[in-house]
């Protein structure tokens, strides 16, 4: 029978990823209503010495592929040795991170095995007690509660819920027929475990027979990443600028700040025509319809033809000296302050947050 | 060399309205397009042939409107076209859609198969792979630059920090970003040949010898939607006023965590 919760780790040039641990930390709880175990698949090369800190982060076993054809990641010889692996020790649940490599392995993993995957999952339940309480206080659901109670509690599947249609919905998705259930789920959604540096459990070397005959692709050349044309409207961020920012150079500090949430620079009709920036990143009626996860509005009051620009954003944040202006009355969050001292303060803060995140050894 | 080419038709998503009261998409008058990522696999293609020389066949499964994105295909250039539609098709996942599409392209037969990343509507980015599995052929996902050198394929694939230049043998399947080029429009005399060529239509009973009905279709699907619903109604905002410089940062900060935006 099917038991336990893989998690398949991703490294790259030997550092774990983050979402491994964040990974591990949610199947910790899924494994504790399942009466289960986690168990996480590492590998690479040269890598055995990186299963203790999986341990410290929850796993209570490690499986070791360690082979020169696993120190960079390529496709075949990643889905042969998970595959060979899920085919010997049959888990009831496999999980990947919903990065390029897991989700150009994952697929063709679920398509070797003939099983279901859910891609890019933002949430997993088993308890179905925990997926009404979900559904009933932060869905649409809360305006049909007779549904959501009348779901079988005593089903202990795997309920992937993911976003589509670009977010504008949720859908929950079972795989109930086949064996593993498996999941990429995206990065930074599950919370990060704490580690426990004292914790114990058994590590074991797999020899799944993958080796340098399995390549089917030859990596040629490592790049750097390409410098994109800037698109406001595919950025999951906009830090935007206004009156406020006061000219030219105005925009300097938005744009560091931008750059460390890996976001973009847009602005309101008065910097496009005051010539502070340049045109393709205004938002507006007469600029781009943006639909970003944040929009950061920095001194911009939030005339209506700038907020039919970005009312479909995601959630905003308005710093603003004027509390009563239509921006900061839009806005999921209104600071009212001087951006000029707050934008940098605020990118100092996210340098540090990010620094702190850093996983090591 | 023979070039094939997997495309959606998709809704336009930035289109997409949710019924406040139902949580259901409401998709009524959103027009339909083919998928970004999908247009410029379409495009990478034409440019290959115009480079080796060979053809171009684009293929895609989904209801008979689907006809609308091949004619636009092949008012594109490409030369033949397949559509893919049956009701013992309807509802499958990427698994069985998978099947499906391999099956297809099994018979038709090719070098090269190009296929977006993912579909702006599911966004799961599985096809592509799933269809490498099924044609037991190497893939390369998130191309962004393509190049022929004989037998081989030179792509430069995109990861989150980095790129590869990875070199694949034919036969092979590359998945393809939109930013990989900028789609040529239709020409007016392809609009007009687009619908004097025929759109091969192919349904259950031209498939069926060569897949396992079982595997494909709603019921065949390994995954099935448990539940599906929109977000949350937006509460009213707060507004936070005389704060201190780090008391302002800190709730900033504290809502960029809670919502995961680094």
């Amino acid at each position: 029978m099917s038991k336990d919760i893989f998690v398949v780790v991703e490294q790259r040039d030997g550092v774990v990823q983050k979402v491994s641990m964040e990974l591990i930390g949610e199947s910790v709880k899924l494994a504790g209503d399942l009466g289960e175990n986690v168990v996480a698949v590492l590998l690479g090369h040269n890598i055995k010495d990186k299963a203790q800190l999986l341990i410290e982060y929850g796993a209570s076993k490690v499986l070791v592929v360690d082979e020169p054809v696993l120190e960079h990641y390529t496709t075949e010889p990643y889905v042969k040795a998970v595959d060979y692996i899920v085919r010997k020790y049959e888990p009831n649940i496999v999980l990947f991170g919903a990065s390029s490599i897991g989700r150009d392995m994952a697929p063709r993993i679920a398509g070797r095995l003939h099983t279901g995957l859910t891609a890019d999952c933002t949430r997993l339940d088993i308890k179905v007690s925990n997926y009404q309480e979900y559904l009933l206080t932060k869905t649409s659901m809360e305006n049909n509660p007779d549904k959501v109670n009348s779901l079988d509690t005593s089903d202990t599947f795997l309920k992937m819920t993911r976003p589509a249609f670009g977010g504008n919905v949720m859908a929950t998705i079972v795989c109930r027929n086949y064996k593993p259930q498996m999941a990429t789920v995206r990065p930074g959604v599950m919370e990060m475990p704490v580690r426990n540096k004292d914790a114990k459990g058994e590590i074991e070397m797999v020899d799944t027979g993958v080796s340098m005959a399995d390549m089917n692709v030859e990596i040629l050349e490592v790049l750097p990443k390409k410098e994109k044309a800037v698109d406001i409207t595919e950025a999951k961020i906009l830090v935007s600028g206004g009156r406020g920012v006061g000219g030219p150079e105005g925009y300097d500090p938005l744009r560091a700040l931008a750059k460390e949430l890996g976001g973009e620079v847009s602005s309101s009709r008065i910097g496009v025509d005051n010539g502070w920036i340049e045109k393709d990143r205004q938002v507006g009626q007469t600029g781009k319809t943006v639909r970003p996860q944040l929009y950061l509005a920095c001194g911009i009051s939030g005339a209506i033809q700038h907020q039919a620009g970005m009312e479909g954003s995601e959630f905003i944040i308005a710093i603003n000296k004027d509390p009563l202006c239509p921006m900061m009355q839009l806005a999921d969050l209104g600071i009212q302050g001087d951006l000029k001292k707050i934008v940098p303060k605020l990118t100092e803060a996210v340098i540090k947050y990010k620094q702190g995140l850093a996983v090591d050894k | 060399m023979k070039i094939l080419v997997c495309i959606k038709q998709v809704p336009d998503t930035a289109e997409v309205k949710l019924d406040p009261k139902t949580g259901r998409l409401i998709r009524e008058g959103v027009p339909s397009i083919i998928n970004h990522d999908d247009k410029a696999g379409i495009e990478a293609a034409l440019k290959l042939r115009d480079e080796v020389g060979g053809t171009v066949t684009v293929v895609t499964m989904g209801p008979p409107q689907a006809d609308v994105a091949l004619r636009e295909a092949l008012a594109m250039g490409c030369d033949d076209a397949y559509l893919l539609s049956a009701r013992e098709f309807g509802g499958s996942d990427t698994y069985a859609t998978a099947t499906i599409i391999a099956t297809a392209l099994k018979k038709i037969g090719f070098d090269v198969v190009i296929t977006g990343r993912q579909a702006i509507d599911g966004d799961t980015a599985q096809v592509g792979p799933q269809i490498a599995e099924q044609l037991g052929v190497p893939q390369v996902s998130y191309c962004e630059e393509l190049k022929v050198d004989g037998d081989y394929m030179i792509v430069r694939r995109q990861f989150e920090d980095q790129s590869h230049l990875l070199k694949v043998k034919t036969p092979c399947l590359i998945t393809c970003l939109a930013e990989l080029n900028e789609p040529r429009y239709m020409s007016v005399y392809g609009i007009v040949d687009a619908y004097k060529k025929d759109v091969t239509v192919w349904g259950f009973n031209d498939l069926k010898d060569n897949l396992n009905p079982d595997w494909i279709g709603l019921q065949g699907s390994p995954t099935n939607v448990f539940l599906s619903f929109g977000k949350k109604q937006k509460d009213a905002g707060t507004v936070l006023e005389n704060l201190s410089e780090d008391e302002a940062v800190q709730a900033i900060m504290d809502k960029l965590i809670e919502r995961h935006l680094i």
